[in-house]
């Protein structure tokens, strides 16, 4: 036993004499200090990290028996379904998994506005996660076609349409990106690239760039306290803890507790009322035929009822694509000196509860059909939700802020 | 028994009509059961008799029927395969495309594999319910569920004609419509309203199987990984957390 | 942080159990993954046992059916291809067939059940190139020797096999040819893959 023990110290000894194991493994786990009041709000960092892995892993698993032919797509999904042992599983955990991500990543993104983790030094770290964030939904609206049902299709055809709008150019844009004179095989073909290795490719790159940059800056706290600034002689700072073994073993529990909430999808409601897997993609996609009511997977509809806001093609789309951009102004546009909620006066609380009300309600607006007064409540709350970022410099910078104090609280 | 078929489809009117943005007819209740094997063989029987000459269930093999409702190769082969003797084969069907096109005039019958799970059982169990003598289509037939369906009473030696029961509507600029409130039997049928009724359930239980036939298989898989979680490995990694976490507080 | 106190024991057992378990977990969780590699129930449909006629095989040739996806060869054989094979008995590596490439009712000289018909899977035994079928005796092509008597020539690396499928001796192929389960239907029709279990 000793000397097994003692051959492995000389392995790692030995590897490490010409890469940077220990180093790395220092920089990012043993000797990363995080601080040590993290709350449930930084459970989804790593949740995301999980989700993405189990996305790639079934991915891989997926493509193996899936076939990107306009032909054969909607049976190979079935064929997955039904006649590949345990195929039912990994594609229950894919169509849970891409729901899951977005879950897990809007909750990342808004525990970054509820505790100023945006905010300077930590922009760059924000893009990063905002791009991360818009591939995310490139990824999701390129894999969301690939099952060739009816909202697949008539969601691809829709969506491409909206570069349409864009002026003198958008005919031939949307042409080019479907390579056909509609959605079909060749367009097909091309998004099944995209979203099995272009994307994928993407997201890791930029998943390890935020990570390298989170770990240069140090994560922020619900204080918005910085803990490098309270050192012991040593330059441990005072309120960190080591990420490992505490928050790999706290992280642990949280992956459990999400693991279990996500099998109950998987194994009890893969459809989830419709929301996760649409009915009407139980349908091959019929070129000559639009289902009655199409909307966009839910991720998506906070942003399309902003979209259907707007009495005009071009207007929608510019104001689609700002509400999902104008998140990367948030460092620039947030003027308070304090970070958490906590120490935030009413002005900011009340434009964050209003930001989250509208939010949500674009969100199921986005569901419905375009009635008359649901479109006038689209308005409203798109205004709202510009309002929100807009106004911020204004209603930021004098604030009645509470005193932030020097460490972190318990 | 006629006047509660028609009291029944009046009330399911009637609500529907108050919840007129939703479109449509409220719809009855499939009430089925996939664990119930006898309702899923009386239902393949009905499947293969009635729908299978038409639409196919191309993605349903008939051996995972015989070995998911305990049905052996020879019952198998007898009752349930007319089109072709492999068991290992998917329930396809020998109507061409074009012949269809051509016999129901342009629509042709979709396969069923997946339908229940595109339209919903309780859609399903009400449009094979609420069949009824229209003379200006093509087929004789109209259907609440689903309007100017262009498909066949199929059902209709089981369940007879229905027809339907009107009631003029007076409107504000003193126009007069027509509207159906509920449905009535014309011909009675070889099978008496509760027959029918059942014959139907079993017929949606059973395109609920084939739609996804690892269903019950899933929900017992699903049991195991949760009681894993929850109750073995929650405990372990939360008494970890704990254990280590003494050093922070 | 006060390191006093620390139960390195309740620490060491908990990382303990927490990795057990855990592993079992994602030992589960590989089961499902590695499971789809198997073959689909589409595969099998395809694979399924296949019915031949063979009446109409005329003495001395061969009638190729799919099986699994497989090539088998059914090879009528007259009295002199029969005579050839006991002949050669001392040049095959396994002339009792000892070695368990047929099922125990084709464990005879001819390999079959009926020793009119040769049933075998048509893929040689040394890398699963399918050999060619060069039947007649002489001086045939592919360079074989003028002592030839017929049989199959796996021409990828020069494996031999007689008429019974049996394999010669000084070739790369280490066993004679596959004899796939099947069964007489009457006598004139078999059926491949299948053999209801008995002999």
């Amino acid at each position: 036993m000793n000397t097994l023990v003692k051959s492995l110290y000389g392995l790692r000894d030995w590897v490490d004499s010409r890469y940077p194991l220990m180093k790395t493994w220092n920089e990012h786990l043993a000797k990363y200090y995080a601080p040590k009041n993290f709350n449930f709000w930084y459970f989804f960092g790593g949740l995301a990290l999980l989700v993405l892995v189990i996305q790639i892993v079934t991915g891989i698993w997926l493509t193996m028996n899936y076939k990107p032919s306009a032909d054969m797509a909607f049976a190979s999904v079935e064929y997955i379904m039904r006649d590949v042992d345990w195929g039912w599983l990994i594609r229950y955990m894919h169509s849970s998994g891409a729901s899951f991500f977005f879950i897990v990543v809007y909750l990342h993104m808004y525990r970054a506005m509820l505790y100023g983790s945006y905010k300077k030094p930590r922009e760059l770290l924000w893009i990063f996660g905002m791009l991360i964030y818009l591939t995310l939904m490139a990824e999701a609206f390129f894999g969301y076609l690939l099952p060739w049902g009816q909202m697949s299709y008539w969601g691809a055809q829709v969506i491409i349409s909206l570069f349409g709008a864009i002026p003198f150019i958008g005919d031939e844009l949307a042409l080019f990106i479907r390579g056909d004179f509609v959605v079909s095989d060749v367009t097909l073909n091309r998004f099944f690239s995209f979203h099995v290795i272009a994307i994928p490719l993407v997201i890791c790159g930029l998943v390890a760039a935020h990570i390298i940059s989170l770990h240069e800056v140090g994560s922020n706290n619900p204080d918005g306290v910085e803990i490098k600034a309270n050192k012991d002689a040593n330059g441990v700072p005072l309120d960190g803890i080591p990420f490992h073994p505490y928050y790999t073993v706290k992280d642990m529990v949280g992956a459990v507790v999400f693991l279990i909430l996500f099998c109950a999808v998987v194994f009890f409601a893969p459809e989830m009322g419709g929301y996760f897997l649409e009915h009407a993609n139980f349908v091959p996609a019929d070129p000559l035929k639009t289902p009655e009511h199409i909307a966009p997977v839910w991720y998506f509809t906070p942003f399309y009822a902003i979209l259907r806001a707007i009495p005009d093609k071009l207007g929608g789309v510019v104001a689609m694509g700002l509400s999902t951009t104008i998140f990367f102004l948030l460092p620039w546009l947030d003027r308070s000196p304090v970070k958490s909620i906590r120490y935030r006066g009413w002005k900011y609380r009340s434009w964050l509860a209003a930001f989250t009300v509208s939010f949500i309600a674009l969100g199921w607006l986005g569901m419905q059909v375009a009635t008359p007064a649901y479109t006038w409540l689209a308005r409203f709350f798109s205004v709202v939700y510009f309002l929100f970022f807009l106004l911020m410099p204004f209603y930021t910078s004098n604030d009645n802020d509470k005193p932030v104090p020097e460490r972190v609280t318990s | 028994m006629m006047l509660r078929n028609f009291l029944l489809v009046t009330g399911l009117l009637f609500s529907a009509s108050a919840m007129s943005a939703g479109g449509g007819i409220e719809l009855m209740h499939a009430d089925t059961n996939l664990s119930d094997k006898s309702s899923l063989q009386r239902g393949a029987r009905t499947f293969v008799n009635y729908c299978l000459s038409c639409h196919s269930a191309a993605y349903m093999r008939y051996n995972r029927i015989g070995a998911d409702l305990d049905i052996g190769d020879d019952v198998l082969k007898s009752n349930l395969m007319f089109g072709t003797d492999k068991t290992g084969n998917t329930m396809t069907i020998a109507m061409q495309k074009n012949a269809a096109e051509q016999y129901f005039g342009g629509a042709v019958p979709p396969d069923l594999s997946v339908t229940a799970r595109s339209r919903g059982l309780d859609w399903l169990y009400t449009y094979l319910m609420t069949f009824y003598r229209d003379s200006k289509r093509p087929f004789g037939v109209n259907n609440l569920a689903f309007k100017d369906v262009g498909m066949p009473h199929v059902l209709w030696e089981l369940q007879g004609w229905q027809r339907p029961v009107y009631e003029e509507e007076q409107h504000e600029d003193g126009s007069v419509t027509k509207k159906i409130v509920g449905l009535e039997m014309e011909t009675k049928g070889s099978q008496s309203e509760k027959e029918y009724e059942r014959t139907v359930r079993d017929l949606v239980n059973f395109m609920d199987y084939i739609a996804e036939p690892i269903k019950l298989k899933r929900q017992k898989v699903g049991f195991w990984a949760i009681f894993y979680l929850l109750i073995i490995l929650l405990p372990i990694v939360y008494l970890l957390k704990k254990e280590y976490w003494k050093d922070v507080h | 942080m006060s390191d006093d106190g620390i139960n390195m024991e309740r620490r060491r057992f908990l990382t303990t159990s927490a990795t057990v378990a855990g592993g079992v977990g994602v030992l589960a969780t590989a089961v499902p993954f590695v499971s789809t590699f198997t073959p689909s129930a589409k595969a099998k449909a395809i694979g399924a046992p296949v019915e031949v006629d063979i009446d109409d095989i005329e003495p001395g040739e061969v009638k190729i059916v799919k099986w699994q996806g497989k090539p088998v060869w059914i090879l009528r054989r007259d009295e002199a291809a029969l005579e050839s094979i006991t002949g050669l008995n001392d040049e095959v590596r396994d002339p009792q067939s000892e070695v368990e490439q047929q099922p125990g009712y084709a464990q005879n000289e001819y390999r079959s059940i009926n020793p009119e018909y040769l049933i075998v899977v048509g893929y040689c035994t040394h890398l699963g190139c399918s050999p060619k079928k060069v039947l007649e005796g002489g001086g045939a092509p592919f360079g074989l020797a003028d002592d030839w008597e017929g049989g199959f020539f796996c021409p990828c690396h020069g494996s031999r096999f007689d008429l019974a499928g049996r394999v010669f001796k000084d070739v790369p192929a280490p066993t004679n040819l596959i004899v796939p389960p099947h069964q007489f239907l009457s006598d004139t029709r078999v059926i491949i893959g299948e053999d209801s279990g008995v002999s």
